[in-house]
Formats: structure tokens, sequence, C-alpha cells
């Protein structure tokens, strides 16, 4: 079986290794335009900021590919025929495969912004968006960040390693609102604010002015504001990165479109991860899913498919995490920014304001639905257990020591996430 | 409110107090130098004044930042700092470092003017005129001391890091240094209660063990203690809490890896490579201070009849090799090039020892939490053994080397909360996590 893997990501390296661990025969393929290896694209700020170097962020050492029988291939795609199974690198080399499995992840939004294409003007995906960044923010006094998310607090992070100062522009409420509920968004805020950070809540993006030689100069918010600056980061999210694959017989949306096999319109074409996007998506996840842990979930699960144990993508209890400067989040479960009518919420914070805890559940039968820990570490396996087992809200209260996960000597916090709740229900205050 | 431009200044080798933490430092080694050169005879208390005054206050300034700084993890820099990516800074504390090492061990004469500037502390502790030895465990201590306090300030976010560096410091401070001397001052035997066979190897030599038994009930309560904590402590408490009670709370060469060492923890060697060449060193020096020991023994109970001398060759030869050659020399003074722990992870064989406790019959391991690993790299980078952390972590598995002292950087540098060092029940330890929806 000859089987090809656009796309050295997460996703791709994921189905690769898998690939190889249950076959030992299949020739496997991998081609990527960005790297000759395998790196980790969560810690591409890390190399900015000066904690590792390219090197550190490769998760295998070279020589892992070549023992484990996985063909590198650096090189874009230009065009693929999916019908008579072949397809063309840029530099005119055709490759056949029996089974092809596109996963070459995302690229950052641009939404015609007058400007967006100025010199000083980026997103940050991939390494070369890395080395451009490198370049830009040289000898700058001032940035500007447009977008509330994950990777606008990444770069205004890195950026502030280099003392730059930093001016982010959010079009909701609060930080990160359309996933973060108010009260934890808020704190995020103050801890960015704390840091230096300057945000400026329910702003957009109208013009990035540029002066007399194509570089950007500052920017014109909605709200009439103008900053100057020179250098604007876009980090309004990413999307499918599937330009290549315009004129094509596969069926695409959005993103590449995939049943709940992973399976495109085509026969033995297969996508996953940034790329794909469900044309069903369950109830309550979204179509497309743009995160380390899914693309990696959705590589082994690929795997088996392609090895003739045809298995249905199941992403589990929803789990993921982050850290904001110095503060670390994780959730589980579900936690909407506002509950629905059929949920309760609890929440606590620390008086200092860099911990809280949230747990989310039913109205009905006061099972637990999520959880968000925000600079408490918890164990995946007891709260993924309790949601499963829909543990009663008293219950996961009185045992939140089970799962704590701080490191020894740590002060805890269950003890007074206990009280405060308790006497939360002995005065009625719980929502 | 927090003063902003306070906390946007963090620390990096280019701050105004870093440099002058860094110029401080120079001027007390210059002044080191100087003494060396003579002057520290005819003006000793002047000299150890200016010596140890300049390298505490040079310390205080370099760890300024941090104090003022916002908690949370430092590195930012690290990869283009000269003083820490092996660059010419670091090169030149290397050489400095091997010089003074090899000076100390054989050429101590060079060194007459430095070692008078300790005699007044030297007499004040232990009655005693300084030695070369003397001036080394005063440096070496304070070495502990200052660099501790920065390590401090650097991890003021955890509550571990704060009380094992307080102790390494405490046992540095207390039972390598000054209960030594004290001893002395008495007339005992000069004995360290923190070190034990095989790392201090000549502690179970028949040579030691009859000296300190005719010296007195001191000494046989020495010979009684090191017998303890060699052959009962050291599997109990490894059983119990992994190696790491004695490599990053306890022991002096643990003591200056973590403080000393710190800035260089990135350098170590993390390729698959270095951890073959590290099992088949370390347990080789294993096997090495064994067999001298066992012919020692042999030689003393057969009166010297089978090996005659021979057997003293033997050890002769392992304390100039393992001991000075290599825990000095190599495993300190390459510390900017090779990473702080080239001792305890090639040569040590306590660490051996230990390691082969803690990876087959130990509670400890360092947890991974679920599915969370995003493969940064962090926890390998700042790993000082050159264990490849996220080796594991990636694939749902804890953490269980022979070799990890338990200091537990990975758990702190991990952005995403992944991994917890702790002591569990044994049974299990190895088992990875699987998803529910993967299990059969």
């Amino acid at each position: 079986m000859n089987i090809v893997i656009i796309g050295n990501g997460i996703t791709g390296i994921t189905c690769a290794r898998n690939i190889r661990k249950l076959d030992s025969k299949a020739s496997i393929t991998l081609i990527s335009g960005e790297s000759d290896h395998f790196f980790s694209r969560t810690a591409l700020m890390y190399i900015y900021m000066g904690h590792m170097k390219f090197e550190h962020t490769k998760p295998y050492e070279d020589w892992f590919w070549i023992k484990n029988r996985i063909n590198l291939i650096r090189a874009y795609v230009k065009t693929l025929n999916a019908i008579d199974k072949i397809l063309v690198l840029e530099n005119g080399k055709p490759i056949a495969f029996d089974k092809l499995i596109i996963a070459c992840g995302s690229k950052p939004n641009k939404f015609g912004w007058p400007g967006e294409n100025l010199h000083g003007v980026q997103g940050l995906y991939s390494i070369q968006d890395l080395e451009q960044m490198e370049r830009n923010t040289q000898n700058i006094s001032s940035a500007v960040i447009v977008g509330g998310g994950l990777i606008g607090i990444e770069m205004a992070e890195m950026l502030h390693s280099r003392k730059i100062p930093v001016t982010i522009l959010v079009r909701e409420k609060f930080y990160w609102n359309n996933i973060l509920p108010k009260e934890e968004a808020e704190l995020i805020g103050k801890h960015m604010a704390g840091h230096g950070i300057v945000l400026r809540l329910n702003t957009e993006l109208e013009e990035i002015i540029s002066d007399n030689q194509d570089r950007v100069a500052g920017v014109l918010t909605s709200t009439g504001e103008k900053f100057e600056c020179q250098f604007v980061g876009l980090t309004a999210g990413v999307k499918p990165n599937i330009g290549f694959l315009m004129e094509n017989e596969l069926e695409t949306d959005r993103g590449i479109l995939i049943n709940e096999y992973l399976e495109t319109s085509v026969p033995d074409v297969y996508a996953a991860g940034d790329c794909a996007q469900f044309r069903n998506p369950k109830q309550g996840e979204p179509a497309i899913e743009q995160l380390w842990y899914t693309g990696k979930m959705q590589g082994e699960t690929l795997a088996k498919t392609i090895c003739g144990d045809k298995s249905v993508y199941n992403r589990g209890i929803w789990f993921n995490s982050a850290k904001f400067f110095d503060i670390e989040y994780q959730t589980y479960g579900q936690v909407l920014p506002e509950i629905n009518d059929q949920q309760k919420s609890f929440y606590w914070e620390h008086p200092n304001g860099k911990h809280a805890f949230r747990a989310n559940y039913s109205n009905t039968d006061e099972s637990i639905l999520g959880f968000n820990f925000i600079g408490i570490r918890f164990r995946q396996v007891i709260a993924e257990e309790w949601i499963r087992e829909r543990k009663t809200i008293a219950f996961v209260i009185q045992n939140l020591e089970k799962g704590w996960f701080d490191p020894e000597f740590s002060k805890t916090f269950y003890k007074d996430i206990s009280l405060s709740y308790f006497q939360g229900i002995k005065d009625g205050n719980n929502e | 409110m927090k003063d902003i431009s306070l906390s946007i200044a963090s620390p990096s080798a280019g701050s105004p107090f870093q440099k002058a933490g860094a110029a401080l430092t120079a001027c007390a080694i210059l002044c080191s130098i100087i003494a060396a050169f003579g002057v520290g005879k005819t003006n000793p208390l002047l000299f150890f004044f200016l010596i140890i005054g300049l390298f505490i206050s040079g310390g205080l300034f370099y760890s300024i930042p941090y104090f003022k700084a916002q908690a949370g993890i430092k590195n930012d820099g690290i990869m283009q700092n000269p003083l820490s990516n092996r660059g010419a800074i670091a090169w030149g504390i290397a050489i400095l470092m091997t010089g003074f090492y090899i000076i100390l061990y054989w050429f101590p004469y060079y060194l007459e003017g430095l070692i008078r500037t300790m005699d007044p502390l030297s007499m004040m502790l232990r009655s005693k005129a300084s030695d070369q030895w003397f001036l080394y465990g005063a440096f070496y201590t304070l070495a502990v001391l200052i660099m501790g306090m920065r390590f401090i300030a650097k991890y003021k976010f955890s509550r571990y890091h704060i009380i094992r560096t307080i102790s390494v410091m405490f046992f540095q401070m207390g039972f390598a240094f000054l209960l030594p001397a004290f001893l002395l001052k008495l007339n005992q035997p000069e004995f360290y209660f923190s070190y034990f066979w095989p790392l201090k190897y000549s502690y179970l030599f028949p040579n030691d063990i009859d000296y300190l038994i005719q010296s007195g009930n001191l000494g046989v309560f020495m010979v009684f203690w090191g017998l303890v904590m060699t052959f009962i402590a050291t599997p109990v408490l490894t059983y119990k809490y992994g190696k790491r009670w004695y490599c990053s709370w306890v022991c002096g060469c643990g003591a200056l890896a973590e403080t000393l060492g710190d800035p260089y923890r990135q350098n170590s060697d993390k390729s698959l490579k270095a951890w073959k060449i590290e099992r088949w060193m370390v347990h080789s020096v294993l096997v090495f201070i064994v067999l001298t020991t066992a012919l020692l023994w042999l030689n003393s109970w057969k009166s010297g009849t089978i090996l005659g001398d021979a057997s003293g060759l033997f050890s002769q030869w392992y304390g100039f090799l393992i001991g000075s050659v290599f825990s000095g020399v190599i495993g300190t003074g390459f510390y900017p090039i090779m990473g702080s722990r080239v001792w305890c992870r090639f040569g040590c064989p306590m660490a051996a020892i230990l390691g082969l406790f803690q990876r087959f019959k130990s509670k400890f391991r360092i947890t991974t939490n679920g599915g969370q690993c995003i493969s940064c790299g962090n926890c390998s980078t700042y790993c000082e053994m050159g264990i490849d952390v996220r080796a594991y972590a990636q694939k749902g598995e804890n953490i269980i080397r022979a070799s990890c002292v338990g200091c537990g950087v990975c758990s702190s540098v991990c952005p995403r909360g992944v991994l917890k060092l702790e002591n569990l029940e044994e049974e299990g330890r190895f088992i990875p996590y699987i998803r529910h929806e993967d299990r059969k």
C-alpha cells in the first residue's frame, strides 16, 4: 500500500506514526513545504522569546524518520488529481498514491481590511511567519494586535519579551469572550494589563495606515482611535489552507468536506486536522476543529481506518488548555461563555486574581457538565470520569482534592472553593 | 496599582541591574586573582571582605530583576544570551572554572595568596590555618548560597523550588562546611554527614573505618552513620521519594548544579546517543568503585598478602580519575558548555545506585496529565539530566527514569500543566494514559 500524506503537522505525523505501528509494510510518504522535519507549532512563540531554538521544538530526532521508514519530501503540492490518484509537486514532480491523507493545516484569516498587505502586517501560523515576524519586529517601538484569541495573546507575550509595547484590539466585550465566560475573561484581561498590555475592548480594526514606503505606520479603529505602530499582528482566527485544491474533484466548503470516518467525497482520499470540515458535526461540536489535541486524535483514528479497522472519529469529552502570560488554563467538558436555561454555574475566584474555578452543572439533576481551571492544574482523568459518570456538583466540590494536580507544597484552594460553594447554598446565592 | 514600567522590565542579561551584578562579580574574580599573586598574604582581612563582599553584592544585583518581576517563568532570551548559549562568555567562564580546578588540585601553591585571605575565617571556625581545600569549601558554599538566592528569586512562584533550594543551601553550609570545620576545632575527625559511600567512596574503605573507630566514640558513630545511610536510608528514602531526596535536596554536588549551574541547565545533551553513553559510563563507574572497595577489604582481611600495594594503587587511580578529573574539572568546569549535571549524569556512582532503585523499586514518578501534552519541548530543553521528558509526556506515559533527580523544573516550565512530581502507589506507575474511547 502506497500512502501519501500532505502536511507534516501534528495530524499528518500522528497518522503516519500510527500507520507504521499497525502496518510494517506500507510505504509512507510525507510531503511538507514548510519544514524538513516535524516540529511543534505550539512552540513557535518560545523560539521568538528565546526559551528554545527551532531544534528543541522537534519532538523526534532526525534519525527517527529513517528508522521508521517514513519518507520525507520537502515541497509544496501544486495540483492534485484525486480520481487518477496522482499529485504534482511545485517542481513538477508527479507522485502517485493508493491512499491520500490531506492534513495541510490552516492559514491566518484576513478580512479585506484596507492595508492588510502592507509590510509589517502579518499573521502567525507557520515557521515562515515566525521568520517574517523576526524581521518585521527589528528595532520597532510599538505594535498592534488585531484579535482577542489565543494566538493574539501569544503574539503579545512574544513582543512583550522583546520589550515592545503592545495594544490588542478585541471585537468582543472581553478578552476571548466567545470562549471564556465574563469572569475568567476579565481575570485574564487584568493579568495582561498587569504586564503592560493595552487592551481595547469592543473595538475593531478599521484601517491599517501606511507610511510612504508601503510599510505600516499605524491603525485606525472602529471607535475612531488612532495608534501609531510599526507592526500589526492579524490574529483573528485561522482558516483551512486549501487554496491548492481549487478546481478539484474534492468537495469543499470552508474546508475539505469529510464524514465521521474522515473520508472525503473521493474514495481513498481522506482529510484531517485544521483543513477538514465535518459535513454533519455532532450536536455542540464545531464543523472545523483547529486544535492540537483534535488533530492528534483525528490522526490516530484515521490510521486505524487506513489500516483496515474502519473507525468513527470520536473526540470524547472535550478538553483544552492554554497559558496566558503566567496564568495556566485548563477546561474539561462543556463550559459555554454564557450558560443556557438548563444549566447552573458556580464560580470561585481567589482574591489575588490569579486563580479561579468554575463548574457548570445541570439544573435538573445537578450533574456536572464542565470545568474551567484558571491558575490551577487538575487531573484530566478525574475531571472526565466525573463528567462521564454524571457526578453531582456537591460530590465534585467535596472531592476536588482527588484531582488536584498543582506541584507539591503549592498552596491548595479546594477548601476555599468548597467553603465558598456551601456558603453560597446557605445564602441562596448560587446561580 | 502596580507600576507597569517595572513589570515591563522583565529580567534579561541587558538590564542595568544584571550588568552591575556581572561587573561586581568580575571585580570579585579580579580581586581573587590579585590576592592569589601575593597581596592576599599581606592584607588577608581586607581581601577577604573585598572578595566575599563583591561576590555577594554581585549576586544580589544580578537577582534584583527576578525579585521585582511578576512571578512566572523567566527564560526570555536564554537562547540568544552568550552567557547561557555557549557563547564567548560561556567559554570564558568554562576556561576560568576549569583552570581554577586544575590549579586547585595539582598546583595549589599558585593560590597561596588567595588561601591566606581565608586564614581569619579558618582560624575562627577550625582553629587552624586555611589550606586549598578550605578555600575551595568556602568558595563552593558561597556559590551555592549566592546562586541559591538567585534561584529562589527566579522560581519564586514555586514553593517546591523555594523549599528545595533552602534545603540544599542548608546542607551545604551546615553539613558540608560549618560542621566539618567545627569537628576539626574539637579535635574530632573531619567528617561530612551529608556524603556517603559510594559518592564519598573512602568512607567505606578499611583505612578510613580503622581511623574513625580508633578516634573515639564520635568516630564509631560516624562509621555507624555511614553504614546506615548507605545501606538503609538510601533504599528506604529512595523507595518513598525517589532519588531526589538526595540529589536535589541534600547532596553538595547537586546543590552546586541546582544553583551555580542553573543558568546552563538547557545545555545538557538530550539525544538518544547521549543516553546510551550515560548508561554505560555511570554504571561502569559504579562497578569500578564497588570492585575497588571489595579489593581493599579483601586485601585488608588477608593483611595485604593478596595484592600488596596494588589495591592502594587502584583506589589512588579512582581518586585521580573519578574524584578529581571527572567530578571536579569536567563536572563543574564544563557547566557552561555541557550543562550543570555532567558529573551527576555520567559519573556519580551514588546517582547510579539511587537511579537503579528509582527505576525498579520506588513510588516516585513524574505523572503525565492525560492527553494534554502539546509536544512544545520546554520540559526536555530545561531538563538538566538530558532526559527527553517530552518523549514520554506526548505518549501519555509517566516519566520514570533512573537519572531523574526530581528538580521539578520540567513541571514548572510546562505551559499546559501536564507534569507533576509525586509519590504514589508503586503499582501501575508504568501504565500509560489511554483515552476512554480507545479502551477495549
